[in-house]
C-alpha cells in the first residue's frame, strides 16, 4: 500500500477514533491561528480602513511598509518575535518564549500586514465616496467609517481569508517561538515536519488531509459570510 | 477653484444651477453641504454663522441632504437604505417604521420596500435616493444632476417627486443640472456659474427671456461660450 493511501487511511482513523494527541494538537492549532486571526482583525480592519479614507500621499511611506510586510517569510517574522522575546530580548522580561502566547504573537506579526494590506486596497476602491454619501445623510465620523466597512465587507472578508491562509498553514514562525513542544507547542504544522523526518509519513498524510479539511471548513464559513454581502 | 462675491437662498424655493462642465456646479454644492469647507469667506446656514466645533457643524450638515450625481445606495434593502439617515440621527425604532413607511408610500416607492438597492434600475435608484435624502426632513435639498442618464419617464417621475417635496414639505431645492430645458420646467430661480464664478442668478422667466450678460443668454440658447 503507498504512503499516501495509508495517510488517508490512517487520517480517518484518527478522527474516527477522537485519538487524544491528535484533538490536543487540532485544538491547539485552532485557538492560536483563531485568536491571531481575530485579533489581526481588531488591528488591521480600522488600520486599513483609517488609511484607505486618508489622501495616498499622505500615507505613501507607510503602504510600503505594510505591502512589505505582507509579504514577509514567516521563518523571518519569527526570528523577530523570538529575539524580542528571548531571555536577552527587550520583552524577554515576560517569559512567552515556547508557549501559545508567543505563538500567537508570531502569527499576528504575519497576518495583521495581510488584513491592514489587503481591508485598505478593498476600501479604497470605494472607501471615499461611500464615506462621502454617509457624511451627506448626516453621519457622524464613527457611523461614517463603520457604514465604509460595511459596505466594503466583501473586500475585508476576503482579507480575513487570505491571513488565516496564511497562518493556519504557516510552519515557521511557529516552530521558531513555540519550540513544537509535545503537548505544550505542539500544532498541525511543526507535528507534520516532525513526523516527516521521522519517517512517519502516514501519520503527516493524516495530519496533513485535517489541516486541509479544517482549512476548507473554517474558509468555507468565511466565504459563506462574504458571499451574503456581496455586490451584484 | 469657485469665486463666489455672494449667494443667498430663500427658503422654499427651487434653485437650479446651470453652467457649462467644469464651470464648478458640483463644488458649490459640496461647499453648501460642508462637504468641502469654503477656504475662505463667510458661511451663513439660518443666520448662524460656521461654527469652528464640529458637533455644530454636524448639526447643520444634518439640516440638509445631498444626492450625488452617481448614486451610491447601500448594500442592503430599499427600506434599510431610506432609514439611514434617520438612524444617524438616533431616531427610536418606532418612530423610524413610521416615517419610512409614510415616505415610502408618498413617493411610490412602497412596493420596492424589500428589495435589494443594487438589483433596482437607475430610474428607481434615483428615486430611492432622493427618498433616502428626504427621509429626514432637511430643510435644504441639494441634487447633483438628478435625472443624468435616465429615460424620459424617469425623468418626469423625479421631475414630479421633486416639486411634490417642495410644495409639500417646503423643502429648499438646489438642483444642478445640464438641462436648461429642465431648469426652466421646475425652478422658481436660476442660477448660472461660469468657469467658477456666479454670473447671474434671478427668476428663471427673467434668466431665459432678458438675462443681464450675453453669456447666460449663449448658453440658455444652446450657443458655445467662449
Amino acid at each position: 500500500m503507498s504512503p499516501t493511501f495509508e495517510g488517508i487511511i490512517e487520517a480517518f482513523r484518527l478522527i474516527l477514533a477522537f485519538d487524544a494527541d491528535l484533538l490536543q494538537i487540532v485544538f491547539l492549532s485552532l485557538q492560536v491561528s483563531v485568536t491571531a486571526i481575530l485579533l489581526s482583525t481588531l488591528l488591521g480592519v480600522p488600520l486599513g480602513t483609517l488609511l484607505a479614507l486618508k489622501p495616498e500621499k499622505k500615507t505613501r511611506l507607510i503602504n510600503k511598509v505594510i505591502f512589505t510586510f505582507m509579504g514577509m517569510p514567516p521563518v523571518v517574522g519569527g526570528l523577530i518575535i523570538y529575539l524580542l522575546l528571548s531571555r536577552m530580548g527587550p520583552l524577554g522580561f515576560l517569559d512567552l518564549l515556547y508557549s501559545p502566547t508567543a505563538m500567537i504573537i508570531a502569527q499576528i506579526f504575519l497576518a495583521a500586514p495581510i488584513i491592514t494590506g489587503l481591508t485598505m486596497v478593498g476600501v479604497r476602491a470605494k472607501g471615499e465616496e461611500i464615506e462621502e454619501t454617509a457624511r451627506s445623510l448626516g453621519a457622524g465620523s464613527a457611523l461614517a467609517a463603520w457604514t465604509v466597512v460595511k459596505e466594503s465587507r466583501f473586500g475585508i472578508f476576503g482579507a480575513i481569508i487570505t491571513g488565516f491562509s496564511r497562518v493556519v498553514a504557516e510552519v515557521g514562525a511557529v516552530m521558531i517561538v513555540g519550540g513544537n513542544i509535545a503537548g505544550q507547542t505542539r500544532v498541525m504544522t511543526t507535528a507534520i515536519v516532525l513526523e516527516t523526518r521521522k519517517g512517519n509519513f502516514e501519520l503527516a498524510i493524516g495530519l496533513g488531509i485535517i489541516l486541509l479539511i479544517i482549512s476548507f471548513v473554517v474558509n468555507s464559513m468565511l466565504y459563506n459570510i462574504q458571499k451574503g454581502g456581496r455586490s451584484y | 477653484m469657485l469665486k463666489i462675491d455672494q449667494l443667498g437662498l430663500k427658503k422654499g424655493l427651487i434653485y437650479a444651477v446651470i453652467g457649462p462642465s467644469g464651470a464648478g456646479k458640483s463644488t458649490l454644492l459640496r461647499i453648501i453641504n460642508l462637504l468641502t469647507p469654503p477656504s475662505n469667506g463667510f458661511y451663513y446656514f439660518q443666520g448662524m454663522a460656521l461654527p469652528n466645533n464640529g458637533l455644530e457643524r454636524l448639526r447643520i450638515q444634518r439640516k440638509m441632504a445631498l444626492v450625488f450625481q452617481k448614486t451610491l445606495l447601500f448594500k442592503d434593502s430599499v427600506w434599510n437604505n431610506v432609514a439611514y439617515g434617520l438612524r444617524a440621527r438616533g431616531y427610536n425604532r418606532s418612530e423610524i417604521n413610521a416615517l419610512v413607511d409614510k415616505l415610502l408610500e408618498q413617493v411610490g416607492l412602497k412596493d420596492l420596500a424589500a428589495r435589494r438597492a443594487d438589483t433596482l434600475s437607475g430610474g428607481e435608484a434615483q428615486r430611492v435616493a432622493i427618498a433616502r435624502a428626504v427621509a429626514f426632513n432637511p430643510e435644504l435639498l441639494l441634487l447633483d444632476e438628478p435625472t443624468a442618464n435616465l429615460d424620459p419617464v424617469n425623468i418626469e417621475l423625479i421631475e414630479e417627486m421633486i416639486r411634490k417635496l417642495n410644495r409639500e414639505k417646503s423643502i429648499t431645492v438646489v438642483m444642478v443640472t445640464h438641462n436648461v430645458f429642465q431648469a426652466r420646467r421646475i425652478a422658481d430661480q436660476v442660477i448660472f456659474i461660469d468657469k467658477g464664478e456666479i454670473v447671474e442668478m434671478g427668476p428663471t422667466e427673467k434668466i431665459f427671456t432678458d438675462p443681464d450678460h450675453e453669456n447666460t443668454r449663449l448658453y440658455v440658447e444652446g450657443k458655445a461660450i467662449f
